[in-house]
Parts: C-alpha cells; sequence; structure tokens
C-alpha cells in the first residue's frame, strides 16, 4: 500500500501536536493550572495518530483515561480540549468532564472514560447501530494492556466476534497497568493471543511505527466497511511517564525507561521522512513551528475562558429535568 | 377497553413503538424465539426479527455497554436484564456511564435507552433473583426510574420510557406479569406523574409495586375498622409527583410508605425523609416504613413469607398511627 506525502504529513503534525500538547499538559500540571488526575500519552503518540489517519469524520471511537492523544487524532480541537483540562466553560464539556471525559459527537469521538475497560462495551453499541443502519462506518476501540483483564474486554470480542460488529479493537500495550508491568498483570506476551481465542483476526505490531500502524489499521478497517467483522491490533508501545502526572514510576527499571525513550515514535518518523526524501528538515520544522503557535493558541484561549457559572452545576443531569440549586 | 396481563401490557407497549418507530430495538438474553425468561416478549421475535428482537450472550455489562453505545449513535434500544439483581453485574455501564455521559460530556449527548429489570419476591427466586434494588438506582442522578403496579400503567409508562432522551430504568415486579387488568388506553403516562389506587381521608399508603395490592387490602380491612385510607402508587419513583403526595398528606395527616424493599437505606426512607423535610407541619404522627426484612431474601416459601410485608403488617402499622 503506497502512502501520500499529503497523508504523512498530516500524521506527522498529529504526532507533533500529541506531543507537544502532553508536554505542554505535563508543565501546566506542574504549575497548577490543571486540576484532578492527569494521564499522558507521551510516547504513544503513533498509535492514535495512524490509526485515525485512516478514519472518516463520522466513524467512532471509543477512548480511555489516557484519552488526549485520541481526541487530537480524531480532531478533535485542541482550544476545547485545554479550556476542559482547565476546567472552564467553553471546553468541550462545559467544565463537567476536565481530561478524563472529553467527547465530541461530531467528531465521532463518544469519550474518553474513567473506567477502565468500560469503552469496549460502549463500542458495541456503536458497532451495533453501524450495522443496524448499514452505513458501513466502522469504530475503533481503543484500550490499554490493564483492560485486557477486564471482563468487559472478554465480553466485547465475543459479542462483536458472534454479531460480526464493525469494531476494530486497538490494544495500547504500553507494558502498564498502572504500576504493574506486562508480565506481572498477565501470563502471555501477546494480548493479540486473545483476540484469537474469539475467533478474531488479531496481530501484534511495533505501535511506536505510525506507518506500521495506519497500514495494519487500513486492512483491518477495510475488512470492517465490507461487514467482515471485527479485528484486534495489539499495538506495542511503552508509557513514557507515571500512570497519571504525580506518579514518579520508581516501579519502571531505568534501562528499560530509556531503551524505549531511544525508540521515540516521532523522532523515527521525522527520520523516515528526511532519509526518504518525502521532507526536508525545513519544512519539518516550519510544522513544528505552526504546531506550537497552536499550542500556545490553545493555552491563550483557556486561559482567557471564564470559569463555568456555578448555576450550571445542575443543568444537562437530564434532557428534561433541572433540580434547584442550593440556596447559600 | 381491553384486558390483558401486566407483561401482555409491557410487550404491547414496546410493540406500539416498535411499529412507529424502526430505531427501537429490544435485546437481552433469549429475549428472541424464546420469548424472555418470563415470556414478556413471546411473539415478538416473530413479528420484528431477530435483528430487532436481539438475543444476546450472558454478558449484562455488554448489553447495558451495546445500548449505550447504541443510542449515542442514533437508535433507541430496550435492554432487558433477565433479572433484576443481574444489573449488578452491569452497574459500571449503567451507573458510571449511562447516567453520568450526558453531564460529562456537557448535555452534548443524548441517551435515549430504556433497560428493563424484572425485581420483587415472592415466588421462592431465593436472595439472587428476587432483590428490590430501585434505592441504588433512585440514588443516581442521570437515572429516571419507574416501577408500574398495573397493566394501564405498564403500558402508559412503557411508551413514555421509550420516548425519553434519557437513559429510564423500568422495574417490572415479576410476581405481577401474569396479573390480569383493564387497560383503557393507550396514551403515553408522563414520568413524574403518581396515581391514586383508592380514594380515602384519613391515612395516607403510598405503595410501590406489588405492595400496591398489599395497601388496597390493607385499606379494605381498615375501612372495616373505621379508618378510610388513600392509597398512592407513585409509578415514577424519579422523578417524583410530590405534589400527589403533598395534597393527599395535606388532608389525611398521617402517611405509610411500605415497599418490598429491606428496609435499610431503602426508597421508602427517601420518601419519608422527603414528607418530614417538606411536609412535617401538615403530619399527626411520625411517618411508618412498612418494608421487608434486613436480611437477603430466604428461599423456603414460609421463610420468604416472612420476610416479606403484607396487608397485615400494614393494617398494624396504620392503628398504631391513631
Amino acid at each position: 500500500m503506497n502512502i501520500s506525502k499529503e497523508t504523512m504529513q498530516h500524521m506527522y503534525i498529529t504526532m507533533k501536536r500529541i506531543r507537544e500538547f502532553e508536554l505542554k499538559t505535563q508543565e501546566l500540571f506542574a504549575e497548577g493550572k490543571v486540576p484532578g488526575f492527569v494521564h499522558l500519552y507521551l510516547g504513544e503518540e503513533a498509535v492514535s495518530a495512524g490509526t485515525c489517519e485512516y478514519l472518516n469524520d463520522n466513524d467512532y471511537i471509543t477512548s480511555t483515561h489516557r484519552g488526549h492523544g485520541h481526541i487530537i487524532a480524531k480532531g478533535g480541537d485542541m482550544k476545547y480540549m485545554m479550556a476542559e483540562l482547565f476546567g472552564k466553560a467553553t471546553g468541550y464539556c462545559k467544565g463537567k468532564g476536565g481530561s478524563m471525559h472529553i467527547a465530541d459527537r461530531d467528531k465521532g469521538i463518544l469519550g474518553a472514560n474513567g473506567i477502565v475497560g468500560a469503552g469496549q462495551d460502549i463500542a458495541l453499541g456503536a458497532g451495533f447501530s453501524i450495522n443496524y443502519k448499514g452505513t458501513k462506518q466502522v469504530c475503533i476501540c481503543f484500550f490499554g494492556d490493564g483492560s485486557t483483564n477486564q471482563g468487559t474486554f472478554h465480553e466485547s470480542l465475543n459479542l462483536a466476534s458472534i454479531w460480526h460488529l464493525p469494531i476494530v479493537y486497538v490494544c495500547e500495550n504500553n507494558n502498564y497497568a498502572i504500576s504493574m508491568s506486562q508480565s506481572r498483570h498477565q501470563h502471555i506476551q501477546n494480548i493479540s493471543d486473545r483476540g484469537t481465542a474469539y475467533g478474531i483476526p488479531s496481530l501484534h505490531i511495533d505501535g511506536n511505527n505510525v506507518i506500521a500502524v495506519y497500514k495494519t489499521i487500513a486492512a483491518a478497517v477495510d475488512r470492517a466497511r465490507k461487514g467482515e467483522g471485527p479485528t484486534l491490533i495489539e499495538c506495542k508501545t511503552y508509557r513514557w511517564r507515571g500512570h497519571f502526572e504525580g506518579d514518579p514510576a520508581i516501579y519502571k527499571p531505568q534501562e528499560e525507561q530509556e531503551a524505549w525513550l531511544k525508540k521515540d515514535p516521532l523522532l523515527q518518523f521525522k527520520t523516515y521522512l528526511e532519509s526518504n526524501h518525502f521532507f526536508n528538515e525545513d519544512q519539518l520544522h516550519i510544522w513544528d513551528t505552526a504546531v506550537c503557535q497552536e499550542i500556545d493558541e490553545a493555552v491563550r484561549f483557556a486561559d482567557e475562558s471564564p470559569l463555568p457559572d456555578i448555576n450550571t452545576v445542575v443543568n444537562d443531569v437530564y434532557s428534561d429535568i433541572t433540580e434547584e440549586v442550593r440556596v447559600r | 377497553m381491553k384486558t390483558m396481563t401486566y407483561g401482555q401490557a409491557i410487550k404491547e407497549g414496546m410493540s406500539i413503538r416498535m411499529r412507529e418507530n424502526p430505531n427501537v430495538y429490544l435485546l437481552g438474553e433469549d429475549v428472541g424465539a424464546f420469548g424472555g425468561c418470563f415470556g414478556v416478549s413471546a411473539g415478538m421475535f416473530k413479528e420484528f426479527g431477530g435483528k430487532r428482537i436481539c438475543d444476546t450472550p450472558i454478558s449484562e455489562g455488554a448489553i447495558i455497554g451495546t445500548a449505550i453505545g447504541s443510542a449515542a449513535t442514533g437508535l433507541r434500544p430496550i435492554a432487558e436484564i433477565m433479572m433484576g439483581d443481574f444489573v449488578t453485574v452491569a452497574m459500571d455501564q449503567l451507573v458510571n456511564q449511562s447516567a453520568k455521559m450526558r453531564y460529562m460530556f456537557g448535555g452534548k449527548i443524548s441517551l435515549p435507552l430504556v433497560v428493563r429489570l424484572p425485581g420483587g419476591a415472592g415466588v421462592s427466586a431465593a436472595a439472587q433473583h428476587s432483590q428490590s434494588l430501585e434505592a441504588w438506582l433512585v440514588h443516581v442522578p442521570g437515572l429516571k426510574v419507574i416501577y408500574p403496579s398495573t397493566p394501564q400503567d405498564a403500558l402508559g409508562l412503557m411508551l413514555s420510557a421509550i420516548d425519553d432522551d434519557n437513559p429510564v430504568i423500568m422495574i417490572e415486579h415479576k410476581a405481577l406479569y401474569s396479573v390480569k387488568g383493564n387497560v383503557y388506553n393507550l396514551a403515553p403516562i408522563p414520568l413524574g406523574k403518581g396515581d391514586i389506587k383508592r380514594k380515602g381521608n384519613d391515612i395516607t399508603i403510598i405503595a410501590t409495586g406489588k405492595m400496591v395490592y398489599e395497601a388496597l387490602t390493607a385499606a379494605e380491612s381498615l375501612k372495616t375498622a373505621g379508618i378510610s385510607a388513600e392509597v398512592i402508587d407513585p409509578r415514577s419513583l424519579y422523578p417524583l409527583d410530590k405534589n400527589l403526595i403533598a395534597d393527599s398528606v395535606s388532608k389525611t395527616h398521617r402517611v405509610i410508605v411500605t415497599t418490598e424493599e429491606t428496609k435499610r437505606g431503602s426508597y421508602a426512607g427517601e420518601l419519608s425523609a422527603y414528607i418530614h423535610e417538606e411536609l412535617f407541619d401538615k403530619l399527626d404522627s411520625p411517618v411508618s416504613r412498612v418494608c421487608a426484612l434486613n436480611t437477603p431474601i430466604p428461599f423456603a416459601p414460609n421463610l420468604e413469607k416472612a420476610f416479606l410485608p403484607n396487608a397485615a403488617d400494614i393494617f398494624r402499622a396504620a392503628k398504631a398511627l391513631f
């Protein structure tokens, strides 16, 4: 499969956006500007960038607590994301969700999710709906290695396989379920083995190689659109940071961390693009600068946005009922 | 006017909307050709086919998850959980996902879904197939909870539940499925509208589900004792028809709340608290709750009978308030 220069350019920019968004978030969290829990996607950029590149706006994704990368790659607007992280009224969720709950129906983003594995069951519904209406969309279900020990994973794979749902299960095996390394939390090396057990074509690939991700996803998405059912793709990658910001990650061996830092997915792709003469350094630098400007604008937007009016605390619980605000 | 059973009325409600709206579908364990564990969907598979009367594996979390995902993407699912007790297996999807998505996502996702939970005891189904867990569900902002006691209410509430753009949990008492009643009209009954099942002046008995029948029996006994009891069925636990209760309490000044729940932490407690907080000056005596014992539900018929509240308990409690 040939990948156009335009596609490569877009994937590069997406990866760079995710990288810079997360680095900025790391910095802002440390400064106390971002309340709550923040789970960074640093080091895993190739998975979501390569996956979402092959999707249409009306395709669906379900995401995880580590969802910033998925949302950016699916076309989420970093201004509204950053505003949500700040808890501002202009955020994607009007300040009701925060980092772990960003959703955008218009882009098919059915929500990041604070419950590990929950998106696997919700993806079933999106897949069901597509088949029911015969719309030929697909649903990408992102999840981590840790969630493959939840019941949802097994229920979801089983149901998707018997119903031939157009779901592509994208496992981001970043080697850690919070503090437990994969070798400690499951007695298998390849999570793709579990897909095979449910009669689902399953494979594992280098999740830090965006080209490999893109090509593999493309084949799986084509299959799904043709009504041939789900595929499980395990993308081997690595979580550069702790589980959340503030986790010193003392459980990660230093050699392991260093080895994976050398496999930086963004740097690998940059080198690939330059050495194959797709783009030169000057061109890439122009895009890098533009991305950094976008991030600065997103932060400015978030900073300058108002806090949510406290009276909105009771809004949007139901479509038609608003409880009274407590009188103080 | 038609006579039908409670179960048939639920089926009729689902079928009416399924005929009108191709986006309405039913999913659950054995709801297809088998017709559902209690036979509620019997015949629907034949009428609507396997695409819309959709059998699922025994995966309650996945059933609710499928309902959520499909509701978020344009369908109007009705999910049957075979026994209300099994909703515990699907609590993440129901509580953390369905109830919160609209709010967490800033009002941008609508979830028009109905979850049917056959609840209640009285059939020797023991501790894992008989519970009344409505308090758990009413407790969660984002869910609406309804509990019909008659065929007419079951049909009307089902129509409204399907029409609603929020997750609606319908508790169906499994011992009522075969109870027959008159169905006078096929109009939706708005959620949040209670019903006076018997008019009276001296005491208000608020009852849900099968306890409505026990309350009516007790009211008849109270009549011979010279006490005129009004029986109110809220039908909708949330939203609650507070006005109906307030009007009745303002008239009778005495209240009994009776549900089939274990008493501790019950929805009956919520009703009692509401009446004490908001209608205290109308009361001539404290609200009295008549509920089940604080034990798991026993199997042996005589033990189960001892566990459950009944008309005699209501009668005694009512007499004690005078």
